[in-house]
């Protein structure tokens, strides 16, 4: 071949400087879903209380393809994901394995777990309506009542396809089934102000402008706005208002921040420690705090976080439910053209 | 050219060729991998993907794919070729400044320049609220103003940072070919807007198609702009399929027939245009001399050229600016970006010097082997370009994991020790899928380079008794130098830009500058990443830069000519 000296040289440098660390000291490998930002605090937290290492790598999308394709040998350890979709996937795919340390099971809601011990919500995040402080008097609406005429032209929301919404719409399909659902879709999509685009944050700040009355987001973006030190960012989270969002009469739709430890867990000990820490009292509040979400522990309270946009009463679905019928509500989006 | 074997002599099957053979077979194997993935995972496909996209989103996503490509190959066709025959033909005010200027979009990823835009243009943005201020509205359902989130938006952002692949592509062909032709036009009397239409865009027809058909790949494979303006591509579909619907086969399926649609039009437009190819002069050619512009058409010639700069340069990264300066103003400075920025350069420099070496002997095995079934794999082993980021990182996931479970079993039954994933955890894997992706780009820089060279130093090397590897070495050696510079540069840039295939598979712990801007983006604070956005345009300067002044008065067509190569075009 030729020259083969500098590439070589090359990858022997490459390899020095990148080689995984040989693991001596205590560590922990976490493969997420969720931006690293939201949780390294509570990693660090960690850390600092028990000397184990935290090594992360964030995957968007493929995080489970990854997983399964590494195999056995998967550094992975623990699998953190902002979807209970994810975990549950990967539950299927038999890449999750049930803890043996004692996890606080008992001041977790079950519909909130896997029924089968592999995978634990951690915080809890709302999907609601937001709406504009100054246009809209009311402070409580249901899911069902986006699709009312009375809100013809006045909303906004994400493309119909976004994980967050899809979750919505599953969780919608599993109260009121499939026919149902459709028409409540065709509904909301007729009272659409604009064509879905953009993300949560940009909904709130079409609300601002005034291109509609009220949108679909999750609360802790409103939560990011007001605590941002941009006077701007603040004045746009101080515009919108959360309201009480519900299914008829039932609860909010909430989905998830959790974890599972990897059925191949290099480290499993120090990933069940961290899974534990994860649901302690100190991590709870912490990562409630950090980024407006709720506890999944009954018993942290929410300080914060309920003073921004009041308790929680999540929806009683079972989180497997939901996940089954995305399938369902993606091919629904499409049907009725909600993107279009 | 080249259409047939020349008189090779008597060792048909040399060393040299046999290694040419070899390494044209390896950089194959390196696209195979991803592609052969896909094919297996589409034939397993029974989730009745396709027959859901085909009965429910088809009509309206087709539309829209189409009205977007279209709408990008007119602005790019027109602003390109347009401001390449301004800055070659004429003389106006800053016309060398422009010249560099025009390229210095190439460095913007086109997710960055979406959220900008958004940013700027949307209904709570500075833009539309001042206008608001002005007449008086007090929200924008009063006086609504068009969004930029939508496909006319999306045709104006993308056609803006993806035209200089046009203007490069075609301003070489201005300055290269067609001298002789326009001076003799010129002084046979011919008015300016003849000289243009009669004999300068025809002659151009093949360049702009090449610089157009890259522009279209980029709009077709992009998915974070596309979501976020609210454009269903089909690539869209292939997402949601995959990550709503649960089917990986489903979204492989129609990956692959989106890959064959792709790779029917690219022949369709090739078989059109015929052999209305480049042609190859040995002498070197003469530059053509500007005519001086005056007055109205002095400034409407600057205004044209300094537009397309701005909207995909200037206005973008003074927003990226003003961010960073704020952010770190308050102490919002990432603590990863430094690591970032180191892992950026070592990752994208240590696969440019892979790709280009390999390259380098895929190019050489083309122009020296002229055979059918040589030409085929060559072109195969280019098309990483027309398959989207994030589906070819999924194709390459499975291979690449088998590989280092294989290496790590070996170890661990030599040593009995747990080696880990080596492949993945050392960086390897992204820069394996960086050759993946960019091969062909690279591949067709230098193949323009071996255009250059007349094929008659070939034969008269090979009577005086040269083999393959002697030709190489003593004359393709030298001559082909500055066309691997062209190769290097355009590959680190893409390769500095590249998120999909990096963010699924890199090591822990590993961040560069585009997966720390994602990250950012992912959680709803774009501007957060405002620093490391700047860095990834600044870092791409340097090497644009370059591209843009070696090749004044040489080929800048490495560059277009490269990326087209790699999808299949740029004949032989």
């Amino acid at each position: 071949m030729t020259q083969p000296s500098p590439c070589s040289l090359a990858a022997a440098a490459l390899v020095t400087a990148l080689l995984p660390t040989i693991s001596i000291a205590a560590e922990v490998n976490v493969y997420t879903s969720r931006e690293p930002a939201l949780i390294k605090p509570a990693l660090d937290a960690f850390a600092q209380s028990t000397g184990i290492k935290v090594n992360t790598v964030f995957i968007q999308n493929g995080l489970e393809e990854r997983v399964k394709a590494e195999g056995a040998n998967s550094p992975a350890d623990l699998i953190l994901t902002v979807d209970a979709a994810k975990l549950i996937n990967a539950a299927d795919l038999g890449l999750l394995q049930k803890p043996a340390a004692a996890l606080p099971e008992s001041a977790i809601t079950p519909n909130l777990r896997d029924p089968q011990g592999r995978w634990s919500a951690i915080t809890l995040r709302s999907r609601v309506v937001y709406a504009s402080k100054e246009r809209v008097k009311d402070n409580a609406i249901t899911y069902e009542d986006l699709a009312d005429p009375k809100w013809k032209g006045k909303i906004c929301i994400r493309s119909g396809q976004h994980p967050y919404n899809i979750s919505l719409i599953a969780a919608f399909i599993a109260h009121h089934g499939a026919e149902k659902t459709e028409a409540w879709l065709r509904g909301v999509k007729a009272n659409l102000a604009k064509k879905p685009s953009g993300g949560d944050r940009d909904v709130a700040k079409d609300i601002l402008a005034g291109v509609c009355d009220i949108g679909l987001g999750n609360t802790y973006y409103v939560g990011l706005m007001l605590k941002d030190k941009d006077p701007q960012q603040r004045a746009w989270g101080a515009a919108i208002k959360v309201m009480d969002t519900t299914f008829k009469g039932n609860g909010t739709h909430v989905n998830i921040s959790g974890a599972g430890i990897a059925k191949d867990a290099p480290n499993k000990a120090n990933a069940e420690k961290l899974l534990v820490f994860l649901l302690g009292d100190q991590a709870q509040s912490l990562l409630a705090t950090l980024n407006d979400e709720y506890p999944v522990r009954a018993g942290v309270a929410a300080v914060q976080t309920e003073k921004l946009f009041g308790p929680l009463k999540p929806d009683s679905l079972a989180l497997t439910d939901i996940a089954a019928q995305r399938k369902l509500a993606s091919e629904l989006v499409d049907k009725v053209g909600f993107d279009q | 050219m080249l259409s047939h074997e020349r008189g090779v002599p008597s060792a048909a099957f040399s060393a040299s060729r046999l290694k040419l053979y070899g390494v044209m077979l390896f950089g194959a194997l390196l696209i195979a991998l991803p592609i052969g993935t896909l094919v297996h995972l589409a034939l397993a496909d029974n989730s009745g993907a396709m027959a859901h996209v085909m009965g429910t989103v088809l009509p309206v996503a087709a539309r829209e794919t189409a009205l977007l490509l279209a709408g990008v190959a007119c602005l790019t066709a027109v602003f390109g070729t347009g401001a390449a025959w301004f800055v070659t033909a004429f003389e106006f005010p800053l016309r060398r400044f422009l010249a560099i200027a025009l390229v210095l979009p190439l460095a913007m990823p086109t997710y960055i320049a979406a959220a900008v835009y958004v940013e700027w243009l949307d209904a709570a943005g500075p833009v539309q609220s001042f206008v608001r201020m002005i007449v008086g509205a007090k929200t924008a359902a009063d006086f609504p103003l068009p969004s930029v989130r939508s496909l006319p938006g999306a045709i104006i952002i993308m056609s803006a940072v993806l035209y200089p692949y046009v203007y490069l592509a075609t301003r070489t062909l201005f300055q290269m070919q067609s001298a002789t032709l326009i001076e003799a036009a010129r002084s046979l009397g011919a008015k300016t807007s003849r000289v243009f239409t009669r004999i300068a865009l025809p002659l151009a027809r093949p360049a702009i198609a090449l610089g157009v058909s890259l522009s279209l790949l980029e709009a077709l494979n992009d998915i974070g702009a596309s979501e976020f303006l609210g454009v269903r591509t089909l690539t869209l579909s292939v997402m949601t399929t995959w990550l709503n619907r649960g089917s990986l086969e489903g979204a492989a399926a129609l990956a692959c027939a989106m890959l064959v649609a792709v790779v029917a039009l690219i022949i369709i437009e090739m078989k059109a245009r015929g052999d209305r190819r480049y042609t190859n002069s040995v002498k070197k050619p003469r530059l053509l001399a500007p005519k001086t512009l005056t007055g109205a058409s002095a400034w409407g010639a600057f205004v044209f050229c300094m537009l397309p700069v701005m909207v995909g340069f200037v206005i973008p990264a003074l927003f990226l600016g003003w961010q960073a300066v704020k952010r770190t103003a308050r102490g919002q400075i990432d603590p990863m970006l430094m690591e970032a920025f180191v892992a950026t350069i070592i990752l994208a420099g240590v696969a440019t010097l892979g790709i280009v070496l390999l390259a380098r002997v895929i190019a050489a095995g083309h122009r020296l082997i002229a055979t059918r079934w040589v030409h085929g794999l060559t072109r195969f082993a280019s098309l990483g370009y027309a398959i989207p980021g994030t589906v070819l990182a999924l194709g390459l996931l499975t291979p690449i994991a088998f590989m280092d479970n294989a290496l790590a079993n070996l170890w661990r039954s030599l040593t009995g020790e747990r080696l880990g994933l080596f492949l993945t955890g050392s960086g390897l894997a992204i820069i394996l899928a960086y050759h993946a992706r960019f091969l062909g780009i690279a591949i067709g820089a230098i193949e323009t380079g071996y255009a250059r060279i007349s094929p008659h130093l070939d034969d008269a090397a090979r009577m005086l008794g040269r083999d393959i590897g002697g030709i190489r070495r003593d004359v393709h050696g030298p001559l082909i130098r500055p066309a691997l510079g062209t190769a290097a540069l355009l590959v680190f840039v893409d390769a500095m830009k590249e998120l999909p295939a990096t963010l699924l598979l890199r090591p822990l712990n590993v961040e560069t500058l585009a997966t720390l801007v994602y990250a950012d983006a992912a959680r709803g604070v774009f501007e957060a990443g405002a620093l490391a956005a700047l860095m990834i345009v600044l870092v791409g300067l340097g090497p644009i830069m370059l591209i843009a002044r070696t090749h004044q008065p040489e080929p800048a067509d490495g560059f277009a000519a490269a990326r087209a190569a790699s999808a299949g075009e740029n004949g032989r």
